[in-house]
């Protein structure tokens, strides 16, 4: 398959999270959103990679996995992350009983 | 003590003094180089001093009249408390030392040090009594009439280190480097020296510093006007002769502002009451001579006045500060009047300076005033009649003062009169000794009329300054030249006698009042240049610092306060918008970044 397809899907991916990020108020669906822009970055380096090894990939039929591998990494720190995140809008919940980031305008202050 | 430690510097330096004019007196004249002191490119100016006969006689007069000076402070500056006291004596010492350091100096550079050492000295000293703001004002102006010098001064240096590269008196005097420098370039550096000079010496156009002057204490008048400061104007166009003499635009320059000053100055002294500005123009006008003298080419002759009136000169100002004492700090002579009698040596050494600063012989104002009236006879008739009616003048009005103050009824309170007595011994016998110098002093420069090889002075000079071959005037001539002009003096003296004798003072009219008000000169000066400067300070402090340059301040903060604000507005602490803010940045870079790649 020709690389335009993986970056067209990325490039489809992240501005569906930007937009999300962008125009939904509740903190969930932007996490969500932030989680598939990460993604679609992630998508990305895979293809990338692959790309790059293309000529080894008939003599190394594990060429071009280096992308895969930090992917994996990626996925794992974003999940630590994802923890962090969640805990936070958790709190956010306990505090003014809504996750509603409009309501989260003190950091002016 | 304070006096003790003050005096004793000044006589320390005074004996070392001899001791240098002993030796340049047996021809060991040389130039002391002591380290670079600037060094620039090809410029090189050293710390240098410069013992030379011509330096060696002004150490003498500086220390030694200096030195009487001080011994004589001790008496007058008495009432002062102790730290006044201190702050006075170590103003006089330093300008004792501005001085010696003004004619030791090898080079022009170091004589500048000194010029304005005496500058500021002068400043302090005429302002001592800070108090009094008029005192104030008057040590501002003198002060900034030197500065008006010292800037022609600066500038004839920075002139003769462009074409010639250096400052030295050894290396500009040279034959080669007088011939390298161009006949208007000579006229230019002169004229401007002689700027420096009027300045420092008070001389028309900057001479109504000195009368002002006369805020500081009495014995600050006499080192001003007889040992230090007005000199320095003498001493260096003395020194620079061999400049001089290559220019003779300059000279007459010199002749004739000296000439104008030494009659300007005379005919105001004629009518000023106060005793210390009668003295004051008269040092104008003996300045003048002095000049006149140096114009005419007489350069020894101008020197030899500078230290027969060092002598005479102080001797009035510190006899005038007897007469102030004893009269409990009253300077005004219609209020004095047949002080004779009650402060007897007083009396006596302010008669000595008259007959010596009028010139009657054999005291020593008339053999130098002799020897300027003779050069400028061999110079210029006319200007021989003028600086004669000078001389007259001078007689008149120092005897007019003699008179006023010491014959007569006295005039003033029945307590001044009670308490009016002798000074004590430190402030006369400083007096008796300068008196002994004003009758003895011409004896160095008897004429040769008199005797052959009389004008040691001269003779001593001579190494330093250049004889004139001039036109010589035969003996007979000059005999009957000195016949006339002491005849005259004293028919002047005889005159002043009968009309002061029985003093009435009534309101003076038509020019009587215009030199009282001394031709009305101060208040020119003022229209011409104080009141324009003001307003132009008064302009630029109302509307250039008002509102250009606070305006320019004060908007810079304002642009910046205001544009905080607005920014401060981005700070919504929706985090939606900074969300937004953050793609359309990088959105932004990406497509800046797509542009400056193509």
């Amino acid at each position: 398959m020709p690389i335009n397809y993986y970056i067209f899907l990325s490039l489809a991916l992240f501005c569906i999270g930007i937009v999300g990020v962008l125009t939904r108020r509740n903190a969930i669906i932007i996490f969500m959103c932030i989680e598939i822009m990460l993604n679609a970055v992630n998508l990305l380096l895979v293809a990338f990679s692959k790309m790059h090894h293309l000529k080894n990939a008939a003599i190394n039929a594990t060429a071009g996995t280096d992308g895969q591998i930090f992917v994996f990494f990626i996925m794992v720190v974003a999940a630590a992350e994802v923890s962090v995140g969640l805990a936070i809008i958790v709190m956010m919940y306990r505090n003014i009983h809504s996750v509603d980031v409009n309501f989260l305008n003190r950091l002016k202050h | 003590m304070t006096g003790v430690i003050g005096c004793g510097v000044v006589l320390a330096s005074f004996v070392l003094s001899i001791m240098v004019f002993l030796q340049v007196k047996d021809g060991h004249s040389q130039v002391v180089d002591y380290f670079n002191f600037i060094n620039v490119g090809d410029l090189k100016i050293s710390f240098a001093f410069q013992l030379d006969q011509l330096s060696s006689l002004f150490l003498l007069i500086i220390t030694g009249v200096g030195f009487l000076i001080h011994v004589y402070s001790i008496s007058y500056m008495q009432e002062e408390n102790p730290g006044q006291f201190g702050r006075y004596f170590s103003f006089l010492n330093l300008f004792i030392f501005s001085m010696l350091l003004l004619v030791m100096g090898a080079n022009y550079v170091i004589m500048f040090i000194g010029w304005e050492g005496v500058g500021l000295c002068s400043y302090l000293l005429i302002g001592y009594w800070f108090k009094n703001n008029e005192f104030n004002k008057a040590a501002n102006k003198a002060f900034i009439m030197n500065r008006i010098g010292d800037l022609a001064f600066l500038i004839a240096l920075f002139w003769l280190i462009a074409k010639i590269g250096t400052v030295s008196y050894s290396e500009v005097f040279s034959a080669t480097n007088l011939a390298r420098l161009k006949s208007s370039d000579i006229t230019i550096i002169t004229l401007l020296l002689f700027t420096g000079a009027a300045g420092k010496s008070a001389q028309i156009p900057l001479y109504t510093w000195l009368p002002d002057a006369m805020a500081g204490p009495t014995p600050v008048s006499a080192l001003i006007h007889a040992a230090t400061m007005v000199t320095a104007g003498i001493y260096m166009i003395a020194r620079s002769n061999a400049l001089y003499s290559l220019s003779q635009i300059s000279m007459n320059v010199v002749a004739i502002t000296g000439l104008a000053t030494a009659i300007l100055a005379a005919t105001i002294a004629l009518k000023q009451n106060d005793i210390k500005k009668v003295l004051a123009y008269s040092t104008v006008s003996q300045l003048g001579y002095m000049f006149l003298a140096l114009g005419v080419g007489a350069y020894s002759a101008g020197v030899f006045h500078v230290m027969t009136h060092a002598f005479f000169k102080a001797l009035l100002f510190l006899a005038a500060g007897s007469v102030i004492h004893a009269m409990g700090g009253e300077q005004d002579i219609r209020k004095m009047g047949g002080l004779s009698k009650k402060i007897k040596i007083t009396y006596i050494t302010f008669l000595i300076g008259c007959i010596a600063i009028a010139g009657i012989p054999p005291f020593s104002g008339f053999f130098s005033k002799d020897a300027i009236l003779l050069a400028v006879f061999e110079h210029n008739k006319i200007l021989y009649v003028i600086a004669l009616l000078g001389a007259l003048l001078t007689a008149f009005y120092m005897f007019r003062l003699l008179f006023i103050v010491f014959t007569g009824a006295f005039r003033g309170t029945d307590e001044q009169k009670d308490h009016t007595h002798e000074s004590p011994g430190a402030m006369t016998i400083p007096m008796i000794i300068l008196a002994i110098l004003s009758v003895l002093g011409g004896l160095v420069g008897i004429p040769e009329v008199f005797m052959h090889g009389g004008d040691k002075l001269t003779a001593f000079l001579a190494p330093v300054i250049p004889l004139q071959a001039g036109e010589i005037v035969s003996h007979n001539t000059e005999l009957i030249l000195m016949a006339i002009s002491s005849l005259l003096v004293i028919g002047v003296v005889v005159f002043a006698w009968f009309l002061f004798r029985k003093t009435r003072f009534s309101e003076s009219k038509g020019l009587g009042k215009v030199l009282e008000n001394k031709w009305y000169v101060d208040e020119l000066y003022e229209k011409i240049f104080v009141k324009p400067l003001n307003k132009l300070g008064a302009f630029f402090n109302s509307v250039f610092e008002r509102s250009v340059i606070d305006d320019l301040v004060n908007g810079v903060g304002r642009l910046v306060n205001y544009g905080s604000r607005q920014l401060r507005l981005l700070q919504s602490g929706q985090v939606g918008s900074y969300v937004l803010l953050m793609v359309v940045s990088m959105v932004l870079i990406f497509i800046l970044q797509f542009f400056i790649r193509k």
